[in-house]
């Protein structure tokens, strides 16, 4: 079965978080906890949306989206991506990504970018 | 005198001397060098030069050969009177390379050749062997005197006096394993043995004097009486004969006596390894030679009564103790004993100790490592190898001579060995000569001269001398023994220079052969290091050399020196110069030479490099001299503000990092409790989802409260206001505190852990509670990020003074891959947390308030580099600066 | 200032002439060591030899000992002139000047490359 999201994000307690509220919406959604692999992973899983964490320890959210918009596979470079960042955060990594979503958040607005990107 | 009496004076004699060793050491441990470096200890050491051979023989000597035996101290009188500008430039070169030994000399001298130092060790060995077998047979004598003398002594046999040799044989290699072994320093200085060695020179001295003006004005009627005594003497026809100086044997005589105080290996290592400067040359310029002219003043008087008043057979070798005993001195022949007994026994140990160090440098130490190449195993303890191949050495040296005596027993052939050794190391002469004046001298002229000398020396001298092979056959009158010495001597100077004019030196030989004929500093020229990255493995072999105190000041020094902080000095030519001339004077040139070269991996030395660097030390000397205490101040000064810049640089950065690193530790806790408190608000939540949604929040929490707690810690203690409440405390108590306290990080590794407990009884005057705070938080972290298979925690705790003040060190060490050098300068730096998935929790501030603590408590922590894994060195004044205290009780 | 640098060249020329007695010295010495044992050796070879070598002996200890005394003492001396020099010269010109010049003095009498 094809996976709807990925989310690379090593804080364990946000990831259950956002995995328990896109579950009950009925994505199925994987996880990576670390920022080294994380290109690795997206390739192998080929999900339909990417949750992307900026501050990831060995490789960073933004190194990560660089890593995938340059892939040589043009449907895997294209591969949405919503990352998720602190307020004061946004940087132009922030500006590549499709969305940009800032901690702390309402649960209620995750939903709704979510549902709206794979809509 | 009863056997036993003289045996208890000579075990007291002998405790006395362990004593001043042993207190000598200590003060020298202390520092307090001022008068152990005093140039009349030097002088009285020099005086080791007078052996048992000397102070019972010159009577023999001169009573069987008249004035010759003036030869033995008049060539170093001669020596001597070059003080000023030669032996002082020769101390100079040697200090400035930090040479161990005189082997260890020419092999600097000749390109750091092991082995050339190896054959001049040969030598020295074969030639000191039976040296030593004089000694050991000397003391052994003069017992017997005593024994002999006793008629009361049934209990005194063959086996008991056969014994002597070897019980004195056995202490006298104890002393020199206690007192010459007992480190590896540096510059390979013994204060305890120099002083007990200055103190017996003493006891020499007055012995002679008092038997000297005894016979003159006691027996004889003083010195006009001596005179006519002298002169009648030698109207004797056996005398007229005996007693006639001969040119050739006097000039000879001269000559090797000259060259022996140069060479001989206890002389070199006297007169040159302990020497502190060269400056004391100038008082033992004329001091030295006054102490042999006290010492043979009044050996012909001695020896004129000695035939008068003693029978014919009694024998002239002995005359100064049978003197004084046969005329019911029995004091008198005591304290003449205990000379002799002082002469021979300083003699073994500083003779020991140069053969040792040696033996062990340039044979023992070589092999070793040329074992090991192919076993690559950087950890090991080089240090103790050293030091233990010292103390084999020392042994081995002790008991070869020991064995000797007792396979030489009572054959005569033992008489000649002094001058036998004397020609044997006069062999090394003309290459330390030629190797001081000559640039053109080379190692293939080394190599001929010394081989030749060796090979001419053996076949016509030492091997007669044993009683294998006759005397050379000489036409005419001239002397067999004189002429085997000048053709030696000859065919070896010959030899080294005519391979030198013809052989071409390799560049390393040519930059010494600069470095000593000109006595300027040498350069490790430009053998580049790449990059930083091997000072670290630099200092861990400094470590197995000298210990991990020791290295680490060290390179901490050199580093200062160079306006870096740290340990990790950068591996400029003359920092890479400077360490291996100080690990030389630990294990000889040539193997610092070739590990330098092994652990650094330094290019190869090409000619035109050589070629500038010579050109330019010998054409911009001075100018460059003049330029260098300013430039080198410049460098230091602009390295220091390159350091300051960077650091303001970085803060500023850092100060905006710092507000965007706390804003996002406190935002990771609040998406998780503000995701999760709205979930709870889901009605359709199972009791068990909503129990663990409902720790999740209290963990966060948690974890936002001890951010604050952490970042109101930093900011009082930053602030300068934090409280402090001084008491005593145990810090082996704290350490069981931390670690237990820690065992709560990643309980599930087990740690083992190394510690020494009985150095960790220390009163400590502090804030306990602090202080344990950041032994709990160094433990944490080697537990959180110690990332090897089987753990292992060290701790260590040392009291060291310091400068004048006494600080506690505690290194907390562990086995993991420690911290790169890029990052050791990050860690202390607040939410400097290392990049890994083990972060577990912390908000990267731990460190940093760590260091804070320990400059409010007046101390320090830092990152030990090099210690195989991640250390931590934490230090600590005996109690908290004054301002600490004040400053706590008004904030309170 | 023409009197200074004169004051300094006196000083070390007093320096190197007893730097060069030092270098004859043990020439000097052995000579009278050896000669003497060539030309008669049985007129040094009993009382009389006992004489001439033991105040021969008494006399190079005394010369070594006066000789490095007289050498201390000059190379003292030329220290001292050489930082009155600097002073000297250093006086109109500011303080900046006396420093390299101290620096001088010290090296030309501590590593004293002309006394080797």
């Amino acid at each position: 079965m094809a996976m709807d999201i990925l989310m690379i994000e090593d804080e364990p307690n946000i990831a259950e978080a956002v995995r328990f509220i896109l579950t009950r919406e009925g994505w199925q959604i994987g996880l990576h906890d670390d920022g080294a692999g994380g290109i690795e992973a997206i390739t192998q899983q080929r999900p339909r949306l990417v949750i992307l964490d900026l501050m990831l320890p060995n490789r960073s959210g933004a190194e990560i989206l660089g890593d995938l918009r340059a892939a040589d596979d043009p449907d895997l470079a294209a591969t949405p991506v919503l990352m998720l960042t602190a307020r004061g955060e946004t940087t132009e990594a922030g500006q590549k990504a499709d969305a940009v979503l800032a901690k702390p958040f309402a649960n209620d607005e995750l939903r709704a970018i979510v549902r709206q990107m794979l809509g | 005198m009863p056997f036993e009496t003289l045996l208890a004076i000579c075990l007291a004699y002998v405790v006395l001397m362990f004593v001043v060793a042993f207190a000598a050491d200590r003060a020298a441990a202390r520092g307090h060098v001022r008068w152990l470096d005093h140039p009349l200890v030097y002088t009285l050491s020099l005086s080791v030069y007078c052996s048992a051979w000397t102070f019972y023989g010159a009577v023999g000597y001169a009573s069987r050969s008249g004035l010759e035996f003036l030869t033995i101290y008049l060539g170093p009188t001669l020596v001597f009177t070059c003080a000023w500008w030669g032996l002082r430039r020769l101390v100079r070169v040697a200090r400035m390379h930090h040479v161990t030994s005189v082997a260890d000399l020419v092999s600097a001298r000749f390109g750091k050749s092991n082995r050339l130092a190896a054959l001049v060790t040969l030598i020295a060995v074969i030639a000191s062997t039976p040296y030593i077998a004089l000694q050991l047979k000397s003391v052994s004598l003069s017992f017997e005197v005593f024994a002999t003398d006793t008629p009361e002594a049934p209990i005194i046999n063959g086996a008991t006096l056969g014994g002597t040799a070897g019980w004195v044989a056995a202490g006298l290699a104890l002393f020199t394993i206690l007192f010459g072994t007992r480190n590896l320093a540096a510059d390979e200085r013994h204060h305890g043995v120099v002083t007990a060695i200055a103190l017996e020179a003493v006891v020499k001295l007055l012995a002679f004097l008092a038997l000297g003006v005894f016979v003159v004005w006691g027996l004889a009627d003083g010195p006009a009486d001596i005179m006519a005594r002298i002169a009648r003497a030698a109207e004797a026809p056996e005398n007229a004969e005996g007693w006639l100086l001969r040119a050739d044997r006097w000039t000879a005589l001269n000559m090797v006596a000259a060259a022996a105080i140069l060479t001989l290996p206890r002389m070199f290592q006297v007169m040159v390894v302990e020497a502190a400067d060269e400056e004391r040359l100038t008082v033992a310029g004329w001091a030295f030679p006054a102490y042999l002219f006290a010492m043979s003043l009044f050996v012909m008087p001695i020896a004129v009564m000695g035939r008068e008043l003693l029978p014919a057979e009694a024998n002239p070798d002995l005359y100064v103790l049978t003197l004084p005993a046969t005329q019911g001195q029995d004091m008198l022949a005591m304290l003449v004993f205990l000379g002799g007994f002082s002469a021979a026994t300083s003699m073994v140990v500083v003779c020991a100790i140069a053969v040792a160090t040696m033996v062990s440098n340039h044979w023992l130490v070589p092999l070793w490592l040329a074992m090991r190449k192919t076993t690559e195993g950087e950890a090991t303890d080089l240090r103790g190898f050293v030091l233990n191949a010292r103390r084999l050495a020392i042994l081995a040296v002790v008991a070869a001579g020991w064995v000797y005596h007792q396979a030489s027993e009572g054959s005569a052939a033992l008489a000649a060995m002094g001058l036998v050794a004397f020609v044997g190391m006069a062999q090394v002469l003309p290459a330390m000569i030629g190797g001081l004046l000559w640039r053109g001298a080379n190692r293939k002229g080394a190599y001929a001269g010394i081989g030749t000398g060796f090979v001419l020396w053996m076949a016509l001298i030492f091997l007669p001398s044993v009683g294998m092979g006759g005397d050379l056959p000489v036409p005419g009158v001239m002397d067999p023994w004189a002429a085997a010495v000048f053709l030696s001597l000859s065919a070896n100077t010959l030899a080294f220079i005519a391979v030198s004019i013809f052989g071409f030196p390799d560049p390393v030989e040519r930059l010494q052969g600069l470095s000593f004929v000109s006595a300027v500093e040498p350069i490790r020229h430009s053998r580049m290091m790449r990059s930083d990255d091997r000072a670290e493995p630099l200092l861990a072999m400094a470590r197995r050399v000298w210990g991990p105190e020791e290295a680490l000041r060290y390179f901490q020094a050199e580093a200062r020196a160079q306006g870096k902080s740290g340990y990790l000095p950068d591996l400029t030519p003359r920092f890479l110069t400077r360490l291996e001339r100080r690990l030389g004077g630990s294990i000889g040139s040539a193997t610092a030479h070739a590990m330098i070269d092994r652990v650094a991996g330094g290019v190869a030395l090409t000619v035109s490099d050589l070629l500038q660097v010579a050109d330019e030390a010998q054409r911009a000397k001075e100018e460059t001299q003049r330029l260098e205490s300013a430039r080198a101040e410049l460098a230091v000064t602009a390295r220091q503000l390159r350091e300051a810049n960077d650091k303001l640089t970085a803060l500023s950065v850092q100060k905006d990092a710092f507000l965007s690193q706390i804003s996002h530790e406190l935002r990771t806790p609040m998406t998780s409790v503000r995701a999760f408190s709205e979930i709870l608000k889901d009605p359709s939540l199972t009791p068990e989802e909503r129990a663990r949604f409902a720790g999740i929040i209290h963990d966060e929490a948690g974890r936002l409260t001890r951010l604050l707690d952490d970042l109101l810690d930093l900011s009082v203690l930053e602030s300068g206001r934090a409280q402090l409440s001084i008491s005593v405390a145990n810090l082996h108590d704290l350490i069981n505190r931390a670690l237990s306290a820690a065992s709560a990080t990643r309980p599930e590794r087990s740690f083992l852990i190394d510690r020494d407990m009985s150095s960790e009884h220390l009163g400590i005057i502090t804030d306990a509670d602090r202080l344990l705070q950041v032994l709990i938080n160094v433990i944490s972290n080697a537990r959180k990020y110690c990332d090897s298979a089987r753990p292992l925690l060290i701790v260590r705790v040392q009291n060291l003074e310091a400068d004048g003040t006494i600080i506690d060190i505690i290194d907390i060490i562990d086995n993991g891959s420690g911290i790169d050098s890029a990052r050791q300068s990050l860690i202390f730096e607040k939410f400097a947390r290392l990049n890994d998935p083990a972060r577990a929790g912390g908000a990267g501030l731990g460190l940093a308030i760590c260091r804070e603590i320990m400059a409010a408590l007046g101390g320090d922590i830092s990152y030990l580099p090099g210690q195989g894994g991640a250390a931590f060195r934490i230090t600590l004044p005996k109690r908290p600066p004054v301002g600490v205290a004040a400053s706590g009780s008004s904030a309170a | 200032m023409p009197d200074k640098p004169l004051f300094l060249e006196r000083a070390s020329f007093h320096r190197r002439r007893l730097g060069d007695a030092a270098r004859v010295l043990p020439v000097l010495s052995s000579a009278l060591v050896l000669v003497p044992v060539w030309w008669a050796p049985a007129l040094v070879s009993f009382a009389g030899g006992v004489l001439w070598f033991f105040l021969l002996w008494a006399g190079l200890i005394l010369a070594v000992w006066a000789l490095h005394r007289a050498l201390l003492r000059a190379e003292a001396a030329t220290m001292r002139a050489s930082e009155a020099v600097a002073a000297g010269q250093s006086r109109p010109e500011g303080k900046a000047q006396a420093r390299p010049a101290q620096g001088d003095a010290r090296q030309n009498t501590g590593g004293s490359p002309d006394a080797l």
